[in-house]
């Protein structure tokens, strides 16, 4: 029976009266996708800004589980142990690519950046690893010294993606990742993010208004209303049979093609 | 064969004469004096006392002379002098609205208690060249009442505070930094800020305010009251265990009444930005006001998007004397960074220039 | 003390070396500070000095700081004792401190740069004062001073590098001639002020004490004697100083840092040593 990777209890955060996140308490694993959905204002951004070690919690733990088997309590740790981690274990993929890039510098760049924070000096080897990772996440290759914004959107949130996994991470926070891009764009990114994350046995916690992206990239479902956690669990079960009132909306008001 | 040249001491030397020659000008015209600067140029006196951090009218005019009309030069001399000074003692803090006022307005209401005093103002002049002012003369004075007395003019943000529209700016009685001693480090207190502010470089804080009007990080500034005059100051030292009054100065300030906040739990209220400046100082005390409130944007929850609400990029680089400093050193021998860069250019260019008769 | 050392009188108008007891105290709290963490920018209150910020003042600060009675001052600026503001500071201490000035760099104790280190090499009793405009080295690649101190704390120097493989992409070689950052102690990045690269391995365990003062931004820091100091670089784009083709034309030399003269209309070129002393040193004992 292997152990979690994040355990989380009573996780607490509150702006104002049902504004923010309250009660929060799971736990994942490692290859686990979570996938937390509900609509704007249900408190799920905050959720995600503390799992990530970005807003401290007023009530509430989290703890992280590092490669080397030790318990980490996020928020009793020091903040250069909270960055190290975002640097090298965890991953943060951003929706708007670019918050999560660097704009000025090349596609190269912006894929090495994380291995040369790790200490790698051979440039020849970054530029590989920049070739190699250009090449997983479908850009072609030699645009690798052009700069993110002569991308597309989709290329550059899949450049961010490959910014994020060059550092081998065991953990990635998504913050709705296909928002704001075109339908059919939506479709190859999530493909691509499908695959990338079973091949590298990634745990995902993936933040989502889009009931479709939960289907298709989370095994298991929080469904958030008004800063609490209404329904938990597998995702074919809450979206082909919601039990609470507010999932059972939700699922309903789903345009079907 | 070239021979290196040597003499710069006595370039120097003949460098200082000639300015004090261009200072002096054609010498059959009589010579500025010292006094007539401090009497005939008040405003330029009050610019280089406010920016040179130090009140002192004889000392700013001299400056003046000094750096041959450049201000920001003459004012750049007044705070050299000013590290050399000893440091008595702090003073309370001075009591504006006891003002012995010779302007006073507010354009939030037509009519305030104690009324709207123009005061000398360029306001209502019309821009055109008055060609009188070549020839000299006898000035004729104003006309005046023999027993002409102000009125009472209670705060006019204080009035507002009264009926609870306006927060009430705390003092929490927390000793405060100085930034000309201690370096001033990020992020800054308010008392820092509005001392960098206070300092800062009129023009500067004139172009950040107009951004936030025409943009840039609006926040719908009303000018609340502005007011000139003479005030006192006092210090409390501890061997006496009384205050002593050590006279009056003249201060400019202005108080903006701006954009209110309020939330679910909090009722509605304006919020204020303060601008303050020694002697005649209308457009810096505005202007410092406009920026002042525009770096209240945390504090308040804005989305900070202009450069104007940049705690750093405001204080960083408002400073005069620090940006003309760092900016008229290019004018300083730069050769062996050049030299370098020239080097590196040239090895740039020959793979390039080998490929190209491929 | 050979006749390019003069001892001047001060002016008693002036506290010695200008600056009051309190300040000078303050500065090197600072700098004792700075010694113990090699290469940490430590934050000093610093003044308004009479010449402008830009011009060596941080520089001068610090000096005033560690003069004493007994002290021999050399300053030059690009190497030349004779250039301008070279001139200017050196008749500054001359004047508000007294002390003995010299242009031979080993009779110095106290040696003001602006943007070079002396081609003779240092001894354990000399202290080096550089003046620094800008002392962050990651200033370029983020504006924010919060955030650099931050990154400094945190040891995260990636983005570093990023600019440094940023160049060799764009340009095949690292990018930079002068104010090359440098490791030191292999914890802390540091700006060495802008010498040259050239000069960059003179400070690697250097016998003599460097510190660095910038007056505009309020920072000063050092590198302790025998200190190791490393440029950045890479395994397979390794560091590497400046060459000529040229000798000096006034004195020989092969090894020195070499200024470009520019002698006519044609554009005919002359180099000569930026090290004046250096040179002229080289050529009475070529003569002798």
């Amino acid at each position: 029976m292997s152990q979690p990777l994040l355990h989380v209890r009573d996780l607490s955060l509150l702006y104002g009266p049902e504004k923010g996140c309250q009660g929060v308490s799971f736990d994942l694993y490692p290859g686990e996708v979570l996938g937390i959905v509900g609509e704007s204002g249900s408190g799920k951004s905050t959720l995600l800004s503390l799992l990530s070690g970005r807003l401290p919690p007023q009530a509430g733990s989290i703890g992280y589980r590092s490669k080397d088997g030790e318990w980490l309590d996020l928020y009793s740790a020091s903040e250069a142990e909270r960055r190290t981690l975002l640097r090298t274990e965890w991953g943060f993929v951003e929706q708007n690519p670019r918050d999560g890039l660097r704009m000025g510098v090349s596609a190269g760049a912006n894929i090495g950046e994380r291995l040369m924070a790790q200490g790698v000096r051979n440039y020849a080897q970054l530029r590989g690893a920049g070739l190699d990772w250009l090449g997983q996440v479908e850009i072609d290759p030699q645009r690798i010294d052009d700069l993110p914004r002569t991308f597309s959107g989709g290329m550059q949130q899949r450049l961010q993606i490959a910014r994020n996994l060059v550092s081998s991470p065991r953990l990635v926070f998504m913050d709705e990742p296909t928002g704001g891009l075109d339908v059919s764009v939506q479709a190859r990114l999530l493909d691509l993010l499908r695959g990338l994350v079973r091949e590298l046995d990634l745990a995902v916690v993936i933040v989502t208004h889009d009931l479709a992206v939960a289907r298709l990239l989370a095994d298991r479902l929080m469904v958030m209303r008004r800063s609490r956690v209404v329904e938990t669990g597998l995702t074919d079960q809450i979206l082909d049979d919601p039990q609470h009132p507010y999932s059972q909306l939700l699922v309903s008001s789903v345009l079907q093609p | 064969m070239y021979v290196a040249v040597k003499g710069g001491e006595q370039a120097i030397d003949n460098a200082h004469r000639l300015l004090a020659k261009k200072r002096r000008g054609d010498t059959a015209i009589p010579e500025l004096s010292v006094a007539q600067i401090r009497e005939q140029l008040p405003l330029a006196v009050a610019r280089v006392m406010t920016e040179g951090s130090l009140f002192d009218e004889e000392l700013a005019a001299l400056a003046i002379k000094q750096a041959a009309g450049d201000l920001v030069e003459a004012i750049f001399l007044l705070r050299a002098y000013r590290t050399t000074l000893p440091r008595f003692s702090p003073s309370l803090p001075i009591d504006t609205a006891h003002m012995v006022l010779s302007r006073r307005l507010s354009a939030t209401f037509k009519d305030v208690p104690g009324g709207q005093l123009l005061g000398p103002t360029f306001d209502y002049t019309h821009r055109l060249l008055d060609f009188s002012l070549l020839a000299e003369g006898a000035y004729p004075g104003p006309q005046t009442t023999a027993d002409a007395r102000i009125e009472a003019c209670p705060r006019v943000l204080g009035l507002l505070a009264k009926e609870g529209l306006i927060q009430n700016e705390a003092d929490d009685n927390a000793s405060v930094a100085d930034i000309t001693r201690d370096p001033l480090e990020y992020p800054a207190s308010r008392a820092e800020r509005l001392q960098a502010l206070a300092r800062g470089d009129e023009g500067f804080l004139l172009a950040l305010g107009y951004s936030t009007q025409r943009g840039y990080g609006r926040n719908h500034p009303f000018a609340g009251e502005i007011r000139i005059g003479d005030v006192e100051v006092w210090i409390d030292p501890e061997e006496l265990g009384f205050p002593v009054c050590l006279g009056s100065i003249e201060v400019t300030e202005c108080e903006m009444v701006n954009q209110f906040v309020g939330s679910a739990t909090q009722l509605a209220q304006f919020t204020r930005g303060y601008g303050l400046a020694f002697g005649h100082a209308e457009r810096k005390a505005m202007g410092m006001a406009l920026v002042d409130r525009s770096l209240r944007a945390e504090e308040y929850n804005e989305e900070v998007v202009s450069p104007a609400q940049r705690e750093e990029f405001v204080l960083a680089h408002c400073d005069n004397v620090e940006a003309a400093g760092f900016v008229s050193h290019l004018k300083l021998p730069h050769y062996v960074d050049f030299q370098s860069e020239l080097e590196l250019i040239r090895k740039l260019r020959q793979p390039a220039e080998g490929t190209r008769h491929e | 003390m050979n006749d390019l050392t003069q001892t001047p009188a001060r002016d008693p108008a002036y506290n010695f070396a200008y600056l009051d007891e309190q300040t000078k105290r303050m500065i090197r709290r600072a700098l004792l500070k700075a010694v113990a963490i090699p290469g940490y920018q430590v934050p000093f209150g610093g003044r308004e000095m009479p010449l402008p910020y830009g011009w060596g003042t941080g520089g001068m600060q610090l000096t005033a700081a560690i003069l004493g009675a007994d002290d021999v001052l050399k300053v030059i600026d690009q190497g030349a004792d004779d250039t301008t503001n070279a001139v200017s500071i050196r008749r500054f201490f001359a004047r508000t401190a007294g002390v003995a000035t010299t242009e031979a760099t080993p009779e110095a104790t106290v040696i003001q740069t602006r943007h070079r280190i002396p081609e003779t090499p240092l001894q354990a009793d000399q202290i080096m004062v550089y003046q620094v405009p800008i002392p962050e080295p990651l200033r370029f690649i983020e504006p924010s001073e919060t955030e650099t101190r931050t990154m400094h704390a945190l040891n995260d120097y990636g983005v570093m590098h990023v600019k440094l493989y940023e160049d060799i992409a764009t340009f095949g070689h690292i990018a930079t001639s002068y104010a090359y950052p440098v490791m030191v102690d292999e914890r802390y990045v540091m700006d060495p002020s802008p010498i040259p690269k050239f000069d960059n391995p003179k400070l690697d365990m250097s016998p003599a004490l460097m510190l660095f003062g910038a007056g505009r931004e309020k920072r000063l820091y050092a590198v302790p004697p025998y200190t190791q100091v490393t440029s950045l670089d890479f395994e397979d784009h390794p560091f590497e100083v400046q060459k000529w083709a040229h000798n000096c034309a006034i004195c020989g030399s092969h090894e020195s840092f070499l200024d470009e003269l520019i002698l006519d209309d044609a554009g005919t070129q002359s180099f000569v040593c930026s090290d004046t002393w250096y040179c002229a040193q080289r050529v009475k004992e070529n003569n002798q």
